[in-house]
């Protein structure tokens, strides 16, 4: 590189870059004339991913502000993980619904460059500078069928409530500025140590606005209410992405936060995040039961598992550390997947995200049908898929921390969610089609993207070593 | 003549998975290749069959030989300490016989009777064979899990898809109801593993290490708990029996065999492999109400079994009974008593699995399960009545049979324990005859009622090869008890060796005295009686 204070931006750099060429793209693209624009986001998400395997290790910093340690990079590549997928979903679906497809890749690129920011940033305020990036673009990938009044309902919602969250988190910056004078992590941190053991009213109010910003947007209960709408109006594949990505990004800022500068005031926050943790495991997966809708199922189904990663942050050793970054990633490969089964079967007329639009689909798509239970089992935590070895290594977490009571209420709580899981399952292969249209076929590249997934989600139930070695040695350099 | 170099437990486990591979590579399109489904999954369980009896002949039955044979040991995930790790004694070995043994009986009752989606039908029943023979050959906790767990699937498939009415609702609840108590397993055995971390710096699942471990008493009280809960589930014990008639009923013939033949045994195999030698000071103060649980259920599971109209229901039923047994046997932890319990389950797999081959042997003709719908078959199905009274003599546990055999030995080895007990569940022993030769008698004693039945055909051949084996199994286990006995006795003995170590913990003051008699350490309890 030509100097290496910049080395630690450089995997955002490079989704910067793609994001801006897929503007110009659109710009300049004759209306009717198809280009590959989705070439240019996995140019710039391959870059980004192998900017980060080179960085490794080597726990560059550039600004004094962005860090490149094996933590980050790993949540980066996640982030790379996700992007891809949701391209490879995407051509399909985006010419079937006439989306725009040019500020379709730009938004999500830049949705790319708040998250990898947003796990990279060691200052609270460009925490929170990356955190609006993210979330600007993803308001508007919500609202992206701008025909469509449910879409459109969506987006305000997540917008208002978004900036709602916005602002508590900015003030809860305030506060630790206020108390601290300063909004670096590593020195605010060594601020807080350094005061007496008893924690002052400011830094407790401080830390309870940074927990319902983080809070807001990982869709932990209570502050989940926008995520069931807006999962729904969204695109499919969008759905995916903002499920898998914006909570990979959330929980990374707020692992960091909570557990660096944050981590000598473990045992005032330690029981706030227990009953989020056991408040959003219950009422995901409760309320999750009775939707009838996929997108709504899943939506749920996601705000438990935000519980679920939430545990990884309460055991707080290293253990938690570990397991949050493995439960990421597989949670991403699964859900992507998930998502990516619904957007595909989906039509401009109909989504067939409802219930009843999968009856009998084993017989229609014996291959789909299979693969969404794959998914399905994994996001219910059975072996050997990954979300098995996945909530294993969070709830071992918990419980070598003494988490017993959290590490039960997690795993009733996952058996709870198996009922809904397997609905989809039972109408896929138990229950006859009615009178409705077959969902169309799958495009070659789709099944690609959905068959890879597949894999990713057997390869990392069967033998997770490599990635638990991986997840173990990010975190041995930071905290 | 033991063959080294080729792993054969991995290989046993393979097979089946192998072979479903293959059966879902090749396309069935409308049903063309079903016989070529059904043949492919009948040749690859009589492999497995032939490689488990490899096994079994190959197994070193002296004296000297280590408690668990041809053991496979790999790194599996290095930084938690789990291994995948092999290996057998001889109750898991009499167990992968079991399992392999059904598994193309069960296949062969569904010859016809499965006519749907015959490659998936096949594909499942492989797969599951494969988890169940993992169940009982893993030594690591966390493989153990996996296995255990993932035996729920396929059984879950078998029913929701090719069961009778109420499938769905039945499917679902046994699943749940199963998985309900394997996770709250899961958090138990994660705890083991954190405290082995604690005690030796290095986190293991290997069993055989988890066996040295000193559990803290107040948590060996909830880890006994929860891995008992989650096998009291499976065997199942009074009150956690509830989702197995509706299991039983709803399943088609070959989803009932292996469930009654191969998985509730998985919860016996659990108690005596898992819960009891990982947490002995806990089983042992827990071990009376346990038996407590278990003699309810053995005469609560025939008092109900009497009264019920579906054959399928009362063959359920009279497996909740039969199982109180091997749990009693377990809880009175004496050599005969273990021995009766390990017995017991190769025998009631064997019966209760002929039991409901004839039942749908039955319904497979009449599509309908009622007692009253039938009537004189004797007349008209010679041969399948004979053939059934077999298997109900055995099931009944008269002498020569394979029932009586470890029946007499749990009660034998319960009474040195505690007799109280021996008196409640001989009760058992007369209900059973009870129920069992009263529906006999009137399904196929008397005249025939109902002109349907006046036109029904005789055993078929495909149905001599799924009736004919448990016959002859039923007679050989009753005669030569010794061939099955012989190769678990050193089990048996290292188990009970270890728990008569080991005193039992407090449980509550209260209870304490309430069962004084029962509480005793197990070695003291034996001479006590013996000294009287």
């Amino acid at each position: 590189m030509f100097n290496s204070a910049f080395d630690a931006v450089v995997p955002v750099v490079c989704v910067s870059l793609a994001g801006l060429f897929a503007l110009l793209a659109e710009a300049f693209r004759a209306k009717g004339e198809r280009m590959p624009i989705g070439g240019l986001a996995v140019i710039g998400l391959v870059g980004a991913g192998v900017a980060s395997v080179l960085l490794w290790g080597r726990n560059a910093s550039s600004f004094g502000v962005i860090t490149a340690d094996n933590f980050s990079l790993f949540v980066n590549l996640i982030l790379v993980v996700v992007g891809l997928f949701t391209v490879l979903f995407s051509s399909q679906t985006l010419e079937r619904d006439g989306l725009p497809v040019g500020e379709y890749y730009a938004l999500m690129l830049f949705a790319i460059v708040g998250m990898m920011l947003m796990a990279q940033s060691t200052d609270l305020l460009l925490i929170f500078l990356a955190l609006e990036t993210m979330s600007i673009a993803v308001y508007v990938l919500t609202g992206l069928r701008r025909d469509q009044p449910n879409a459109i309902e969506a987006a305000f919602k997540y917008f208002l409530l978004g900036a709602f969250a916005s602002s508590f988190f900015l003030y809860g910056i305030a506060f630790i500025y206020g108390v601290t004078g300063t909004t670096h992590l590593e020195q605010a941190g060594a601020a807080i140590a350094a005061q007496s053991m008893s924690a002052s009213p400011m830094l407790l109010i401080a830390v309870g606005l940074l927990v319902v910003g983080f809070a807001f947007k990982i869709a932990a209960v209570p502050f989940h209410m926008w995520s069931p709408d807006a999962y729904e109006g969204a695109p499919a594949v969008v759905t995916g992405f903002m499920s898998t990505g914006v909570k990979a990004a959330a929980l990374a800022a707020f692992a960091r936060v909570f557990l660096s500068a944050l981590a000598p005031m473990v045992a005032d926050w330690t029981p706030v995040l227990w009953g989020l943790a056991a408040i959003t495991m219950v009422v995901g997966t409760v309320v999750g039961v009775s939707q009838t809708s996929l997108k709504r199922m899943l939506a749920y189904s996601s705000v438990a598992h935000a519980g679920y990663l939430l545990v990884a942050i309460v055991a707080a050793n290293d253990l938690g550390k570990a397991s949050l970054l493995f439960y990421l990633a597989s949670y991403a490969v699964t859900n992507l997947g998930a998502f990516g089964v619904i957007a595909l079967l989906g039509s401009r007329e109909h989504a067939n995200d409802d219930l009843r639009d999968y009856a009998g689909l084993a017989r229609s798509h014996p291959g789909l049908a299979l693969l969404m239970t794959v998914f399905l089992l994994s996001l219910g935590g059975f072996p050997p898929t990954a979300g098995f070895v996945a909530k294993w290594y969070v709830f071992s977490a918990a419980v070598s921390s003494g988490y017993y009571g959290l590490a039960v209420i997690g795993m009733l709580s996952s058996v709870v969610s198996v009922y809904f899981y397997l609905r989809i399952v039972v109408m896929m292969y138990m229950t006859e089609r009615d009178a409705r249209p077959a969902p169309p076929a799958v495009s070659g590249l789709a099944m690609a993207g959905l068959v890879a997934s597949v894999l990713a989600v057997l390869y990392l139930g069967v033998l997770p070593a490599q990635m638990i070695a991986w997840a173990e040695q990010s975190i041995s350099t930071i905290f | 003549m033991m063959v080294t170099g080729v792993p054969i437990l991995t290989l046993l486990i393979a097979l089946p998975i192998a072979g479903a591979l293959l059966l879902l590579t090749l396309p069935n399109r409308d049903g063309a290749k079903d016989q070529t489904m059904r043949l492919g999954a009948l040749a690859v369980s009589l492999v497995t069959l032939l490689a488990s009896l490899a096994l079994w002949a190959s197994f070193d039955l002296s004296a000297s030989a280590p408690a668990f044979q041809f053991v496979e040991r790999h790194a599996w995930i290095p930084s938690f300490g789990i291994d995948y790790y092999l290996g057998l004694d001889g109750i898991s070995l009499m167990l992968v016989v079991l399992t392999t043994f059904l598994t193309p009986i069960a296949l062969l009752s569904s010859w016809e009777g499965i006519h749907e989606r015959v490659k998936e039908f096949s594909i499942f029943m492989l797969l599951l064979e494969a988890a169940m023979i993992g169940v009982f050959l893993s030594l690591d906790l966390f493989l153990f899990y996996i296995f255990w767990d993932v035996v729920l699937i396929p059984m879950y498939f078998l029913i929701g898809i090719w069961g009778y009415d109420q499938r769905l609702y039945a499917s679902i609840k046994f699943l749940l109801y199963t998985m309900a108590g394997s996770v709250l397993m899961l958090v138990a055995i994660m705890g083991t593993a954190w405290l082995q971390q604690q005690a030796t710096g290095q986190y293991s699942f290997d069993l055989l290490k988890l066996y040295e471990l000193r559990v803290p008493e107040h948590l060996q009280y909830w880890f006994f708990l929860a891995f008992a809960v989650a096998f009291a589930i499976k065997v199942p014990l009074f009150p956690f029996h509830t989702w197995l008639p509706d299991a039983h009923v709803q399943a088609p013939t070959a989803g009932s065999i292996i469930l009654a033949g191969v998985m509730l045994k998985m919860g016996g195999y659990g108690l005596i492999r898992f819960a009891f030698p990982m947490f002995p000071e806990a089983a042992l103060a827990f071990a009376p109400f346990i038996a407590t649980l278990s003699v309810i259920a053995i005469v609560y599971g025939a008092l109900v079994a009497m009264v019920q109209p579906d054959m399928k229901k009362l063959v359920a039923y009279s497996s909740v009974s039969h199982m109180g047994f091997v749990v009693l046997g377990i809880t009175a932890m004496n050599v005969q008593a273990l021995q009766g319990a390990t017995y017991q389950m190769l025998a009631h797999g064997v019966s209760t699995g002929g039991l409901f081959a004839v039942v749908g042997m039955l319904s497979d003709r009449r599509h309908t399960r009622l007692i009253s719908e039938f009537g004189g078959l004797k007349a008209v199905m010679p041969r399948l009545t004979a053939a059934s009274l077999i298997i109900t003599l055995a099931s009944v546990g008269l002498p020569g049979m394979n029932g009586f055999i470890g029946e007499f030995l749990i009660l034998l080895g319960a009474f040195r324990w505690d007799p109280r007990f021996v008196v409640v569940a001989g009760l058992g022993v007369i209900l059973s005859a009870v129920y069992m030769l009263w529906m006999f008698q009137r399904v196929y004693y008397g005249p025939i009622t109902n002109p349907e039945n006046s036109h029904l055909k005789d055993l078929s051949v495909r149905e001599w090869a799924v009736i004919g084996p448990l016959c002859a199994m039923s007679i050989l286990m009753g005669v030569v008890p010794n061939l099955f006995l012989a190769p678990m006795a050193p089990a048996v003995a290292r188990i009970v060796q270890r728990m008569e170590a080991r005193e039992p913990m407090r449980v509550d003051a209260g209870w304490r005295s309430w069962f004084a008699g029962a509480t005793t350490p197990v070695a003291a309890r034996a001479s006590a009686v013996e000294g009287q």
